[in-house]
């Protein structure tokens, strides 16, 4: 049986979440003894012109060239998956929406601002179809080697719908709220095991929004907590800016 | 009749980021040599506008994933110094061992998996696997090593959580001081391995000497977090005039923005560090210089990944004793910080402007920012190392065309891919790079 030839491609992003994969170690030998990387830019010099099994989308897609370049990767490709706050949501280059584009532009560059093509950050999915979802900012490793095993045995995976607020209850947190803080936990999307709050930071929300959540609930808890929704706001769009955008 | 030689490497590969080398040799005369930065803007110092100067490094540690640790000291460095927080030595010393922890793995991943196969004639670490299985198996290792010590430290590598304007949100308990440990001192065999390899690996020959700049400071530790902006032509300055250390300048022949101190232009980055501040190495650092044959002051860029390799030695040994000395010394529990968005007004703000100046794996990086007296971000400006490297990477490259010119135009183009990738080139950090050219 030949093996699945997947390959990775990043757009407007840090590569984080492709390091993350380097970063699993002597683990990642066993993921590379069952796929057959063709092209992955940051550590092959070798590239694939034809199909693809599984195509791993990194980064949010920012310009007109990333447009076709994501349409031909998708055309090309079986089974796409977005990886990374980036590509799942906008993450942090939605904030670019946030001002308009021709002040952020000459803000930043100045008189060659006309140089440089930037159209409103778009998602991954804002763009083409998408069938596995790894959220994220970075991608949680242990939830990456999940979808990328329904990947390949054709299986869905179902993101988490629930909120972080209830993992973090799991490993025993205290609450950031009863700490006198301000957190996104009750109303960003689960998976991550709480990773922020356990090392005593809070939830910035990377993982994009519950696809219900509990907005009553949340109202009490900022009231309780004498909190105003614009902060809370505020603190969201980090990654989620995107969202506006239909 | 001269040759006539065009290379056009699209998306050069074994980097951070895109970009592209453009050589054109027409009847032996070299005509252009450029490297073109393609990678799509993303404004984050436009971005950071209007929010907290608490969630400055949150935000900016997502410039780079590579080096998202340095992006974070950088920022929280600016922060501080804008709103006149002087943080605590403990937090000093936990942030050098996160930076110590950073530059080792960073320069790891590039020596191994970017640099190595060059060297060793393949196009990537894959089919080494199969070839030298010890060696990348050794590799990853080591880079696991350096993330499980992140993780414990500061919750991880990529984009660290617990490491904040102020301080830190949570702080190594004696356990995780033991492991931390474990994980350090389980490394040595390993990093003496790759010293052996990296002594017997020939790197290619050029020699252009430049002007090099790095931080430099008078007490005794060789300097990564803290000091002045030095240079090999004896310029000394405050970090808070970086602006006249990079002289940022726009070159008629193409709309890039390029920068340069005393000469045409300068490096930054471990060989910089490294001929600057090569007394203040560690013995066993300076060992392996002298066993790969390296004393200041070297004036071959391909030699930056053997300086890297030195570096991850010296730095390795400092993580050790930081580490023994909170174990001997005990950690100061009382202190762990959060703040949040600092809504409870728990740090006291200022209005000011302040810079950070931080040696991370490619060099110095400066962070600016501009701050109201709430705390909320006026205006940023970030420089990064690549950024400062460009210029200098393209008179590399203008000196070495033409003295490979007889060979084929294979080898002028892995040539230059490694000069290049020598410089092991951050693109995706392109916070405001105007090094991009888009009409030819």
């Amino acid at each position: 049986m030949t093996k699945p030839k997947v390959a990775f491609f990043d757009f407007a992003c840090c590569e984080g979440c492709q390091l993350q994969v380097a970063n699993l170690g002597e683990a990642l030998l066993d993921i590379l003894e069952v796929i057959d990387v063709v092209e992955f830019r940051e550590v092959m010099s070798e590239k694939w012109n034809q199909s693809f099994d599984i195509a791993i989308i990194e980064g949010s897609i920012t310009t007109n060239h990333a447009v076709e370049r994501i349409k031909e990767i998708r055309a090309r490709s079986k089974v796409l998956i977005a990886y990374g706050s980036c590509a799942t949501i906008g993450g942090v280059n939605g904030m670019k929406n946030n001002f308009e584009l021709k002040d952020v532009r000459q803000y930043v560059y100045q008189e060659k601002a006309e140089f440089f093509d930037t159209i409103p950050t778009r998602s991954v999915p804002q763009v083409v179809n998408v069938d596995y979802f790894v959220n994220g900012c970075p991608i949680y490793p242990p939830e990456f080697i999940r979808v990328l095993k329904a990947a390949l045995a054709g299986l869905p995976y179902h993101v988490p719908d629930s909120s972080v607020c209830i993992e973090c209850k799991l490993n025993e947190n205290i609450c950031m709220y009863e700490r006198g803080l301000s957190c996104a936990g009750p109303i960003t999307r689960a998976g991550c095991n709480s990773w922020c709050v356990n090392n005593g930071n809070i939830c910035y929300g990377c993982r994009g929004m519950v696809s219900n959540p509990n907005e009553n609930g949340f109202k009490a808890v900022l009231e309780k907590y004498d909190i105003t929704v614009d902060l809370i706001m505020n603190k969201m769009n980090m990654y989620n800016k995107c969202r506006e955008i239909k | 009749m001269g040759r006539n030689i065009k290379v056009n490497v699209e998306y050069l590969t074994r980097v951070e980021g895109h970009g592209n080398i453009v050589v054109n040799v027409n009847d032996g005369v070299l005509e252009d040599c450029k490297l073109e930065i393609v990678e799509s803007p993303r404004f984050f110092e436009g971005m950071l506008r209007g929010r907290s100067i608490f969630e400055a490094q949150h935000v900016t540690s997502r410039i780079c994933g590579i080096c998202a640790c340095g992006h974070s000291l950088a920022s929280i460095q600016a922060a501080e110094d804008a709103i006149g927080f002087k943080p605590s030595d403990q937090t000093i010393r936990l942030r050098k061992l996160l930076l110590h922890m950073e530059n080792l793995d960073s320069h790891l991943l590039h020596i191994y998996l970017l640099v190595a196969p060059d060297l060793l004639g393949v196009k990537s670490f894959v089919p080494l696997i199969d070839s030298h299985n010890k060696v990348v198996r050794r590799a990853l290792r080591m880079k696991k090593t350096c993330n499980d010590v992140c993780d414990i430290l500061a919750g991880r590598h990529i984009h660290p959580i617990s490491s904040i304007v102020g301080g830190w949100t949570k702080l190594p308990d004696e356990k995780a001081l033991d492991a931390m440990l474990a994980y350090l001192t389980g490394m040595v065999p390993d990093l003496n391995a790759t010293a052996e390899l990296a002594a017997s690996l020939k790197f290619p020959e050029l020699q252009r000497d430049t002007e090099y700049v790095a931080l430099v400071s008078d007490d005794a530790e060789y300097p990564l977090l803290m000091g002045d902006v030095g240079s090999t032509d004896g310029v000394r300055m405050n970090k808070k005039d970086y602006k006249k250390i990079t002289n940022e300048f726009i070159v008629p022949h193409s709309s890039a923005k390029h920068t340069k101190l005393s000469r045409e232009s300068y490096a930054v980055g471990a060989l910089a560090r490294f001929n600057l501040n090569y007394d203040k190495l560690r013995k066993e650092a300076k060992e392996i210089a002298a066993a790969v044959g390296m004393k200041p002051k070297i004036t071959n860029p391909y030699l930056n990944t053997a300086a890297q390799l030195i570096e991850c030695v010296h730095s390795l040994y400092e993580a050790i004793d930081i580490v023994k000395s909170f174990k001997e010394k005990g950690v100061d529990h009382t202190e762990a910080i959060v703040v949040g968005l600092n809504e409870q007004k728990r740090i006291k703000v200022k209005a000011g402007i302040g810079v950070g100046a931080v040696e991370v794996p490619r060099g110095l990086l400066f962070h600016q920012y501009e701050v109201d007296d709430k705390g909320i971000i006026v205006n940023a400006n970030c420089i990064i190392p690549t950024g400062q490297n460009c210029n200098n990477i393209e008179h590399d490259m203008k000196k070495l065309v033409p003295e490979i010119l007889d060979k084929t135009e294979e080898e002028i183009t892995l040539a230059l891919e490694m000069l290049v990738r020598a410089y092991d080139p951050c693109i995706s950090c392109s916070a405001h790079f105007l090094d991009v050219k888009f009409v030819r």
